[in-house]
């Protein structure tokens, strides 16, 4: 578990970002100089629909405390369907994990196209803060890869 | 029934129509019953078995026996619904297989028998509604209905999606009301309990993968929890983190092709009550997207496989009631 | 002769966790068991066995061997093992009893696993006569008494209580100190419980199992036999039976990289597995049949022809309760025997 020097708990957040949309306004956002925490570590996939929901798990085995996936809007898909896929799987994920009890404030999905540098920004601010307050990972970690 | 199931399967043995027929064999104490493979008419009569202990599900046989020739495989409707996914899948060659749909008054659960404190079995009886259950230490009689697996309980259908002929007569889908009666009771415990209650259930997990390897839906070649380099310790229930995403993946590798057959669940040697995870799944699929039944009939696509532009948003799991 | 009354069991569990952790079989569902850390108040199962092994206490399914810290160019290695307590198992019945010995075998013949001896070491065994035995079994057959258990302390169940009694030099330390928990009797009352127990044993429909058939030097008798691919034809493949096994005591050795270093471990293996076998070269066994033969020609054939005559089988019947296919040991042994005579 990380802190900053006022002793506060520094989430480890991953944001999937897919590469034609989220990728880009994420680029937009730093060329804007707009900022967003830098405990967000983004992950590049090509279409949001490439993640598998082990690779959400995963991101929580090796130490995230929220995951975040960013996609193209609904209809925007550069594979034309690929994010369709992706809401259902990942509303199916969601719910699963909240049915074992597992916060379901840790999970997001948010659409952000490649104009989107403000909106990337802000919902990365939003999901930092939100993350900070829910607190360190406990439910879904393991413990072999505490620090 | 058993005479007439046998009877059948050596005239279609006789007739050429089938080289092989896969049923059940009888065991050492009446409820110990293996899925068999049948070639000759001679080891039909000796050992084929058909009664309340035959729980296995044996479509999952017919991957590996319709490659090798024509196969008679008698299904049970929940086998039916199994076997037709399978067909949709284009698991099991259509051609290659006889199936003869028999009908099921439900499973007993010899483990549900031995929770009334009854060992030593030696022998089992069906008398009417309920079984007679000889044991070195006495005979006991328990009802049928308190002993039947819970799967049967609250079975989903009676009728056979997929049959080439009947034996007995069709039965009818019957109502689903209870069968979600396990899942409505978590959602409404909150986050805590269910942490609480799935911890519980997960840590009995021994990792022995008979869950995975019984599902007639788990089909793959080479499992993702076989593949050394994915990272995943396939053999250890190393961490609590190892139970989790071994049963989260294992259950959603089969959303929208789970027949809910109940078999993980009831091959658990520890009983974890993994139905709980798929029925999760399918409830959630017929509230989001519709009422689907996987192995209802083999075009219908997948769920997963399919979408619509007015899907619900992945926050729909945030604005719901508990927390 | 030593007697302990029911009533001052929960007292005899309280003097004994006095000097070492007591685990005894909890029920934790009606009649299905497991081994728990005992604290005053706990119940101990009445239940005949716990559906998991004894064999965890020593062999754990899953332990760490070793751990590599990697920081910047060094790497620095870790013994994860900490001074292993004193502990007593209580509610061994012999079958589990005579697995640890099978397992002693493996372990404690050189190389030595000191991971093994360590906790051999500081485990008192303490056994229990069964009353009700069940159909599935057999261990009579492998020559068991489950009326003399054997174990550190004997425990001879009878109706109101049981008859201690020390069976090695450790059992009598632990008990010398706890003398005024018991009763003084005179022995009759317990030979009328073992005989009562080897009476029943005598009814169970698994009495007239025979092993003549099998033991060492049997390989080429049996390894090609063609009743093998009938047997395993329904077998799943997975790793319930192995698991459940008191003395299976194949295991793997992997590293698990946590992103900060590495964490040897080992953990249960199963031949039952498609890639028990997996070597650089390939695979030996390619179908479930190799496999299956495998588990029980190491049981009956290969394990006698290693450790002088005796089997690596005790005949709990873990396997037939649980193998969801209900195919197991017994099967293998009456159709493999019955196969021989008419040959």
């Amino acid at each position: 578990m990380q802190v900053n020097e006022t002793g506060a708990f520094v989430p480890t957040v991953v944001a999937f970002c897919c590469n034609w949309c989220s990728y880009a306004g994420a680029d937009l956002s730093g060329t804007n100089r707009l900022q967003y925490p830098s405990n967000i570590k983004i992950i590049r996939v090509p279409c949001s629909c490439r993640v598998n929901p082990m690779f959400i798990l995963r991101a929580f085995q090796r130490g995230a405390d929220g995951v975040i996936l960013c996609g193209c809007h609904p209809g925007d898909c550069h594979y034309t369907t690929g994010n369709y896929y992706t809401r259902r799987r990942m509303t199916l994920l969601f719910s699963m994990l909240d049915y074992l009890g597992i916060e379901r404030e840790r999970t997001r999905v948010e659409w952000v196209s490649a104009a989107e540098g403000q909106k990337f920004a802000e919902t990365m601010k939003s999901f930092a803060a939100e993350i900070a307050a829910l607190g360190p990972n406990r439910r879904l970690e393991d413990l072999r890869c505490r620090k | 029934m058993q005479e007439m199931m046998k009877k059948r399967a050596m005239e279609l043995l006789a007739d050429g129509t089938v080289t092989r027929v896969i049923g059940w064999r009888r065991g050492e104490f009446s409820y110990d019953i293996s899925p068999a493979v049948f070639e000759d008419a001679a080891q039909i009569e000796r050992d084929f078995v058909w009664d309340a202990f035959c729980g296995a599900n044996v479509s999952k046989y017919l991957i590996r026996e319709s490659a090798k020739g024509r196969v008679l495989a008698f299904l049970k409707p929940c086998d039916a619904f199994s076997m037709n996914q399978l067909l949709a899948e284009h698991r099991v060659k259509r051609e290659n297989v006889y199936l003869i749909g028999i009908p099921c008054a439900g499973k007993a659960d010899i483990d549900r028998i031995k929770a009334r404190g009854i060992d030593g079995v030696t022998g089992i009886e069906e008398d009417g509604e309920a079984f007679v259950v000889h044991t070195i230490y006495g005979d006991e009689r328990v009802g049928r209905a308190d002993v039947l697996a819970e799967r049967c309980l609250v079975c989903k259908s009676k009728r056979h999606p997929v049959y080439d002929e009947l034996l007995g007569e069709e039965g009818e889908d019957l109502p689903d009301d209870a069968r979600f009666a396990g899942v409505e009771k978590l959602e409404a415990m909150t986050a805590e309990e269910r942490f609480a209650f799935w911890r519980g259930e997960l840590s009995k997990c021994i990792r022995c993968n008979a869950c995975r390897n019984v599902c007639p839906a788990c089909t793959c070649e080479n499992c993702v929890f076989d593949n050394p380099d994915s990272g995943i310790s396939q053999k250890a229930a190393a961490d609590p983190f190892e139970e989790n995403m071994y049963h989260i993946i294992r259950a959603f590798h089969v959303a929208g092709r789970c027949t809910d057959c109940g078999e993980c669940s009831r091959v658990c040697p520890e009983h974890i009550p993994l139905h709980l995870l798929n029925r999760k799944f399918i409830k959630d699929i017929d509230e989001l997207y519709g009422t689907y039944r996987a192995g209802e009939d083999d075009e219908t696509k997948n769920p997963l496989t399919s979408f619509t532009e007015g899907d619900a948003e992945p926050a729909v799991v945030r604005k719901r009631g508990r927390a | 002769m030593l007697f302990l009354k029911s009533a001052d069991l929960e007292r005899f569990l309280a003097a004994a966790s006095e000097t070492r952790t007591v685990y005894v079989p909890v029920d934790v569902e009606p009649k299905k068991s497991a081994y728990r850390k005992w604290t005053p108040g706990t119940a101990v199962s009445k239940g005949l066995k716990t559906t998991r092994s004894a064999k965890d206490f020593f062999f754990p399914q899953t332990e760490d061997l070793v751990g590599f810290r990697i920081e910047n160019k060094k790497i620095q290695i870790l013994d994860p093992r900490g001074e292993e307590e004193d502990f007593a198992v209580f509610g061994v019945r012999a079958c589990d009893a005579r697995s640890f010995g099978i397992l002693d075998k493996v372990f404690l013949s050189e190389p030595v696993d000191t991971y093994y001896e360590n906790r051999r070491a500081h485990g008192l065994i303490l056994t229990m006569t069964c009353r009700r035995p069940a159909e599935t079994c057999f261990c009579t057959a492998f020559g068991i008494d489950p009326a003399s258990p054997g174990g550190d302390v004997a425990f001879t169940e009878t109706a109101d209580g049981w008859y201690v009694e020390a069976v090695t030099e450790r059992g009598r330390d632990f008990l010398a100190p706890l003398g005024d928990l018991f009763e003084d009797r005179d022995g009759s009352g317990a030979e009328a419980a073992k005989e009562e127990t080897r009476a029943i044993m005598k009814r169970l429909p698994l009495a007239d199992l025979q092993t003549d058939a099998f033991g060492g030097g049997k390989t080429k008798e049996f390894f090609d036999r063609p009743e093998w691919a009938s047997l395993s034809e329904a077998c799943i493949g997975c790793g319930t039976c192995t698991f459940v096994c008191p003395t299976c005591q194949c295991y793997d050795i992997r590293d698990y990289d946590t992103g900060h270093g590495v964490k040897r471990f080992r953990c249960w293996d199963s031949c039952m597995y498609s890639d028990f076998t997996k070597m650089a070269g390939g695979n030996p066994r390619l179908t479930q049949k190799e496999r299956f033969r495998q588990r029980f020609m190491h049981k009956l054939v290969y394990f006698p022809e290693n450790n002088g005559g005796e089997f690596g089988c005790v005949g709990c019947g873990r396997c037939l309760a649980s193998c969801p296919i209900h195919m197991n040991i017994v099967k293998v042994m009456k159709t493999l025997s019955e196969g021989q005579d008419e040959s």
